[in-house]
């Protein structure tokens, strides 16, 4: 049997590039996937004839630049697209629609409100002042705010540095910022309802919280912190779909010797004295390593993949209650040719970007209630794109194909499991939304593919199907995460460690928990760092 | 797709460089015909300017006057009714958000004309007010008329009497059946004029300007050529030489109105005014920076210098250009304090390149206490025969 | 009674009267105007039908700091107690009611498990609500611009937290900014033990148990038993018998006070208060204004926002207050009798909180401007323990309500009605038979609060106590550490930091700001 000096276990993209770095550093790695296929939630998948669903994760722009490059990614094949646009439909018949064009989004605003249009101006100021605060710290660890060590304690001096630097009232702005829920935060610039409504989906989308519970400002910082070609806070799309993501890791990764083993289905972290010191598969066969890593949600790794005498207690506690909660679903749908929408023009630039349905902020946090109330969302806030008019690999020519992220729906309903007839009725609630605005709609659906939290999590091994791998809340945040004292990505067993989005900076297709994790790695094994820092003043 | 001005079709026809840029969105001539030869309209016959992208806002109300006063940093009851005011206005911390004028239109009834957006802001303020704002941008279409014939032509053009009007004064005429107001503003330091007409009325008004125009050399220029004259003149121009406020992301980038040379645009008497606090303080504990004018050695232009005291970085440049008129080269600076003072003499590093090759001089340059252009007939009043 | 005073305090709430008398006992002459005909603001009793009084606002006194009881020497000044240390009961519909007493919790669902793991949450959150008591004893630190005194409580704070020891340290880190409903369900079984404490976590605010922020609600409300409150306490005469008894202490310290006396402005020039002008015209200079009021009628009403800065006034009209809160009073004539209760329980705190998803659907409704149809209850019957507050024989129910809007659409009139027989058919499902008991009633919504006492759209904190709107974020950033906007006017009311209840710390944090500064102030 072969040892290997390090295993990771999941082919996600933070799997694939926490294995690329140790590669990199000369390491024998390789990457052990359940699934047939890599990728994770990173995944283009044709699930129907001619079309490539990109069914998990389906925009980029938090895939951090500095890892794209170091890794070669562009050489390995990933081309990341801005796509710009976007709308939100009125129950009116009149939209909101959101320009590439600085100019033209000004006027677009301004015929809304031309007091919202320049409002607009001093709210991305004030979003980019955060945004510039929380990126530098994308691609480190989190400081140890309890540890006396000389190396938390220089970490902790940056970050309050960072903090300092803004001034008294930069710094109680921040701090209102960080614990305002974005209902509040946009009403405090806004007066338009589909502008906030517009604006506030990125506040929960991935999280069981509502526009207006506190804390919901910083997840729309979450979606707001990355960038395309250093356009921060702008959106693209990967051609071919997500799967180029996790291809191009994987290239990149065999590309130092890395070897990718699919259809490894992990039963269990092997620990011997207290050190990790392999993985056993279902089917009976196991890897050994020096180090074990879990690119596996905190839930899945300490409740499932690890035994619990294994564990020091405290850290089963806390897994089990890491929030881990599903909150959106997926469709994924083939159509026959590009619908058109209430009062758009056919070659609208809007249409390339997302649309939404949901035109006031209360229409929102009701989707929430329903959430709250163990069902899904009559009314859902949905996320909606067609990348087939940007990227034209993804659907035979002429033919589109749509993806449609769903909010809210509950890892369980009312209690019990999600049943056919229950995915059925979620199905409807979202193509009846969006036939509302748009005639032909139904009549150009070739295949539907809905993914209810069920779905994700036993495709994907998403706990309850949340896309984050846990909740972006305060409590599971920077030395939070995924909880206190095991935010550095170590394990609590030697040689076992975390890299998957349920560690710092978490969710979203950004690759650096995998990054920062193999920083540590390489440190403990006193290996020359291959890990790139981030870019300063963005 | 950009905006087009009341003024597009004859600018179109006279932009024989198709030389455009964009401001606020509108389609805007950057240059005409030559930079040079445009600048020079505007020092030795009339140049014309059109500023209909400028913000203009509308304050009208019972509370219009104590409105502005706590608005601005100048006492705005001292611009009585018929004239126009200079001024800054702060935020809470003494930052300047945007520089502009205030024409007093009426009793209660004012136009703010600002380089920035400021609807939100100006609403913001009125919180506590009865006072009503509107955005007239689109309203109200603007020339400026510039230079030392352009009184000549505009009298000839029929307005009869104009060489009564006084520096920041303003007054009305009849144009076929419209009111046009003319103030006698500017923002090239020359002898000047600004029309503000309907918007319907523009093409006329231009034509009928340009004809009468004519045997004074009335030109049309762009915004490059407004660029140079205005440097020349010592005015500041905002988003270049200092950041509104209101859109700095780092802290500290932002200036205050000492910073920016403007101290006497702030009223210190004024029982409340936005900033107040911060520039009481900032008055008792000293000003980070300290607004230049370089009077730069040799002729290169020192655009985006280094400016140095010794071996020490001490500061930049904002503003830059060779002054045909004056035959200076001036550069704006934001020095840090206790360096810049009238008389100090630093160093400009200039970088500069002639057919590819790169070179560095460290030029010599001394602080001088004016703007290098400043002809008397921009205050003559009547202007005089040029 | 001379017009020189050294400080002119606007409002005689309780935290302006405490502020009054610190202030007085540090020598400086001070003047109080309140515009009602009694003392005490939130801490009133009010005779709401004929022969029946109630404490009309706040109705429990378990939040007052033992300096302030001491250094007023409230109960030589009248202040006595009807009952103390009383125990919270919740109600259950089949008479299976818990009740919870310290660190003590029985009946109702709850297993032995459940009884242990509160002892040990009991003991773990009333460290962290100690440690908040240092940063609530103390003005709110800067951080960027602090001086000596800001970084001697930060290290006070920073020490505090790492005597916690890691685990804890870092525990209370993890829960301090989320929602109460996710930390019970992490520790406990029993919906009723879960609905009670999230109840307690969200009285007077405008939150939900789902609401993050509500664990730091749950702590400031805890801060209390640190004071040695280890119960509720009824005031014999109700709460306004506090509210004389503070204005007796205050008076005896050398401070005026004048009743029915409105203040129409507090006056300002050049970055400076100048003094106060009354509703009738006259006018009362002072270097010094303390304002009990909260921060938005300050600033808003009485210096006016054309005389603030931009952004200021900005701020000040973004506070996050808008109350959810209302009050029933029923008048009664006879002992109501709850199912599973005893004499002895009906005097305790009653509380109808079943479990959190009641109180949070509860919630729901205020969120769009409209009334629960299942609220959630924090019962008082006072004439238990102080039988003068009805004629013989009668009794006094009081109720706080969660969750009633500020202004629900159509307005108050259009729903008052059918609200107040929503929540006496609530509690009757409890106390079957109480209707026929009801003599009068009174529903005082937060429109009725805000018109009696004063508090900008009736919220009882002067402001949501979010972790956006506490500490150096109180009221609002530029405003902290009592002082705002102008020199010589300052904040003591339940607006600053520490924030609401009756616990008298802004006032006494006020007044010890004020006094330090000196002639600076």
């Amino acid at each position: 049997m072969k040892k290997y000096d390090a295993i990771v276990i999941g082919a996600g993209h933070n799997g694939l590039t926490n294995a690329a770095y140790l590669a990199k550093a000369g390491l024998d790695v390789a990457v052990l996937e359940r699934n047939s296929y890599i990728g994770g939630a990173t995944v283009t998948r044709e699930l129907h004839a001619g079309w490539k669903y990109t069914n998990c994760s389906y925009v980029c722009s938090l895939l951090r630049p500095e890892i794209a490059r170091d890794l070669e990614l562009p050489r390995h094949g990933l081309q990341v697209v801005p796509y710009g646009g976007g709308v939100t439909f009125k129950r009116d018949g009149d939209y909101y629609g959101n320009y590439y064009d600085h100019n033209r989004q000004y006027r677009e605003m301004a015929r809304h409100s031309k007091r919202d249009a320049n409002a607009y101006e001093r709210y991305t100021a004030d979003v980019m002042k955060q945004t510039r605060l929380i990126r530098p710290f994308l691609l480190k660890r989190p400081p140890d705010p309890t540890s006396l060590k000389l190396r938390d304690l220089r970490d902790l001096a940056d970050f309050a540095g960072s903090f300092m630097e803004m001034g008294e009232q930069g710094l109680a702005d921040t701090l209102k910022f960080w614990t305002k829920s974005v209902g509040d935060y946009l009403c405090e610039y806004f007066e338009t309802d589909v502008i906030k409504a517009h604006l506030g989906g990125s506040g929960i989308i991935g999280t069981a919280l509502g526009v207006f519970s506190p804390g919901t400002a910083y997840v729309l910082l979450h979606h707001y912190m990355g960038d395309v070609d250093g356009n921060v806070g702008s959106w693209g799309v990967a051609r071919g779909g997500m799967g180029a993501v996790s291809g191009a890791l994987a290239a990149s990764f065999q590309a130092f010797g890395g070897e990718i083993i699919c259809d490894a289905d992990v039963d269990r972290i092997i620990v011997k004295g207290g050190k990790a010191i392999g993985v056993a598969l279902k089917n009976g066969d196991e890897y050994h390593a020096d180090v074990v890593v879990s690119n596996l949600d905190p839930k899945r790794t300490f409740l499932d993949v690890m035994d619990a005498q294994d564990l020091p207690a405290d850290v089963v506690k806390k897994a089990e209650n890491f929030k881990i909660r599903g909150s959106s679903g997926k469709l994924n749908i083939a159509l026959d040719g590009l619908p058109t929408f209430q009062g758009l023009d056919k070659n609208s630039p809007l249409m390339l970007g997302d649309m939404h349905f949901s035109d006031s902020l209360e229409r929102i946090e009701r989707a929430y209630d329903d959430w709250k109330d163990g069902t899904w969302s009559k009314d859902p806030y949905i996320d909606m794109l067609i990348p087939t008019q940007t990227d034209p690999s993804m659907a035979p020519p002429g033919k589109h194909m749509m993806t449609v992220f769903v909010q809210y729906a509950p890892p369980k309903i009312n209690g019990g499991e999600w049943t056919d007839a229950d995915k059925d009725g979620f199905e409807k609630s979202v193509i009846d939304q969006i036939a509302r605005h748009s005639p032909d709609f139904k009549d150009l659906i070739l295949h539907c593919e809905t993914r209810t939290p069920r779905e994700i999590e036993a495709e994907v091994g998403l706990t309850e199907g949340n896309i984050f791998q846990g909740e972006l809340t305060f409590d599971q945040l920077l030395f939070n995460r995924p909880f206190p004292g095991y935010a550095q990505y170590r394990g609590p067993v030697q040689g076992m460690y975390m890299c998957g989005s349920g560690t710092h900076p978490g969710g979203g297709v950004m690759a650096a928990p995998g990054a920062n994790a193999a920083r540590e790695i390489l440190h403990d094994l006193r290996k020359p760092n291959t890990v790139p820092g981030g870019y300063a003043d963005d | 797709m950009m905006l087009t001005t009341p003024f597009h079709s004859r600018i179109a026809a006279a932009c024989e460089l198709n030389c455009w840029g964009d401001w606020m969105g509108y389609t805007t001539p950057n240059a005409y015909i030559d930079v040079e030869l445009e600048y020079f309209a505007v020092r030795c016959t009339t140049g014309v300017f059109d500023l209909s992208p400028m913000n203009k806002y509308r304050i009208t109300g019972p509370d219009a006057e104590a409105y502005l006063n706590r608005l601005v940093t100048r006492d705005v009851s001292k611009i009585r009714v018929g004239r126009v005011g200079y001024t800054v206005w702060c935020d809470d911390a003494g930052q300047v958000m945007d520089d502009g004028t205030i024409f007093h239109l009426a009793e209660n009834d004012y136009r703010i004309c600002a380089y920035a957006r400021a609807t939100d802001w100006l609403h913001w303020s009125a919180l506590g007010f009865d006072v009503t704002i509107t955005d007239e941008t689109a309203e109200v279409a603007a020339l400026a008329v510039q230079g030392p014939t352009s009184c000549a032509a505009l009298t000839a053009m029929g307005l009869t009497g104009l060489d009564q009007l006084k520096p920041f004064g303003l007054t009305e005429f009849d144009f076929e059946g419209e009111s046009l107001m003319v103030s006698r503003t500017g923002f090239t330091g020359d002898l000047g004029y600004e029309l503000w007409i309907a918007p319907h009325k523009a093409e006329a008004l231009w034509d009928k300007l340009f004809a009468a125009g004519k045997p004074y050399l009335i030109k049309p220029f762009g915004t490059h050529a407004l660029e140079m004259a205005r440097i020349e003149a010592g005015f500041l121009q905002a988003g270049v030489d200092f950041m509104p406020a209101e859109e700095v992301v780092r802290n500290g980038r932002s200036r205050s109105p000492f910073e920016l040379g403007l101290g006497w645009l702030v009223d210190m008497n004024k029982s409340v005014f936005n900033g107040r606090r911060a520039l009481q303080q900032e008055l008792a504990r000293g000003s980070r920076y300290r607004f230049a004018i370089l009077d730069v050695d040799g002729n290169k232009p020192a655009n985006h210098s280094f400016i140095l005291k010794g071996n020490k970085q001490v500061g930049t440049v904002t503003s830059a250009a060779w002054c045909p008129t004056a035959k200076t080269n001036v550069a704006f600076a934001q020095v840090e304090m206790p360096y810049g003072a009238v008389g100090d003499e630093l160093v400009a590093e200039i970088y500069y390149q002639r057919e590819l090759h790169w070179t560095r001089v460290l030029a010599p340059c001394k602080v001088i206490d004016a703007p290098v252009f400043n002809h008397p007939r921009r205050r003559a009043t009547p202007p005089g025969n040029f | 009674m001379t017009d020189n005073y050294d400080v002119v305090l606007v409002g005689a709430g309780h935290n302006g009267l405490v502020c009054a008398t610190y202030l007085a006992k540090a020598g400086k002459k001070v003047l109080v105007l309140e515009a009602n005909a009694t003392p005490g603001g939130c801490a009133a009793t009010r005779e709401f039908s004929p022969g029946y009084s109630v404490s009309s606002c706040a109705q429990w006194l378990n939040q007052l700091h033992p300096a302030v009881t001491r250094d007023l020497a409230l109960e030589s000044h009248g202040l006595q107690w009807a009952a103390r240390e009383l125990a919270s009961i919740s109600l259950d519909l089949d008479g299976q009611h818990l009740t919870q007493r310290g660190d003590h919790v029985e009946g109702g669902n709850v297993t032995a498990a459940d009884s242990a793991a509160f002892r040990e949450f009991h003991a773990k959150t009333t460290k962290f609500a100690k440690l908040l008591v240092k940063a609530f004893e103390a003005r709110a630190p800067k951080l960027v611009e602090s001086n000596l005194t800001d970084r001697l409580t930060l290290i006070k704070l920073g020490l505090g937290l790492k005597m916690l020891g890691r685990d804890d340290m870092s525990d209370l880190m993890r829960i301090i900014l989320i929602n109460m409903y996710d930390v019970m369900e992490e520790n406990f079984d029993s919906a009723q033990l879960k609905g009670l404490l999230s109840l307690d976590s969200l009285l007077g605010s405008h939150m939900g148990p789902r609401t993050p922020s509500t664990v730091f609600g749950y702590l400031y409300r805890r801060v209390g038993e640190v004071f040695g409150h280890t119960g509720h306490a009824q005031v014999k005469g109700g709460m306004g018998a506090l509210g004389q008894a503070m204005a007796a202490s205050a008076q005896a310290a050398g401070v005026d006070i004048r009743l029915s006396s409105a203040v129409a402005s507090i006056d300002v020039d050049a970055g400076r208060v100048t003094g106060v002008t009354l509703a009738d015209g006259q006018q009362i200079a002072a270097a010094i204004v303390v304002s009990n009021a909260d921060p938005i009628t300050t600033f808003e009403r009485l210096v006016g926002l054309r005389n603030l800065e931009t952004d200021t006034a900005r701020r000040v009209s973004q506070i996050r207050c808008t109350g959810g809160t209302a009050k029933l009073h029923l008048a009664l004539n006879g002992l109501p009798r709850f199912t599973g209760l005893d004499d002895r329980q009906l005097g305790q705190r009653l509380v109808i909180a079943p479990d959190m998803n009641y109180i949070e659907r509860a919630f729901n409704a205020v969120k769009y401007k409209e009334y629960s149809t299942a609220p959630a209850l924090d019962i008082s019957i006072p004439t238990v323990h102080d039988a003068a507050l009805a004629p013989a024989g009668g009794h006094v129910l009081s109720a706080i309500v969660q969750f009633a809007p500020y202004e629900p659409e159509g307005g108050w009139d259009a729903h008052r009605e059918t609200f107040t027989q929503l929540i006496v058919d609530c509690i009757a499902s409890y106390a079957p038979g109480i209707k026929q008991q009801i003599i009068a009633s009174e529903l005082l919504t937060p429109a009725d609060l805000e018109r009696d006492y004063g508090m900008t759209r009736g919220h009882w904190h002067h402001g949501e106590l979010g972790m956006d709107q506490v500490l150096m974020m109180r009221p609002f950033p530029g405003a902290t550490q009592y002082n705002a906007a102008f020199d010589g006017l300052y904040l003591c009311g339940a607006g600053a930091h520490p924030g609401g209840g009756v616990m008298g710390l802004a006032g006494r944090n006020a007044a010890q700001e004020i006094i330090k500064r000196g002639a600076a102030a």
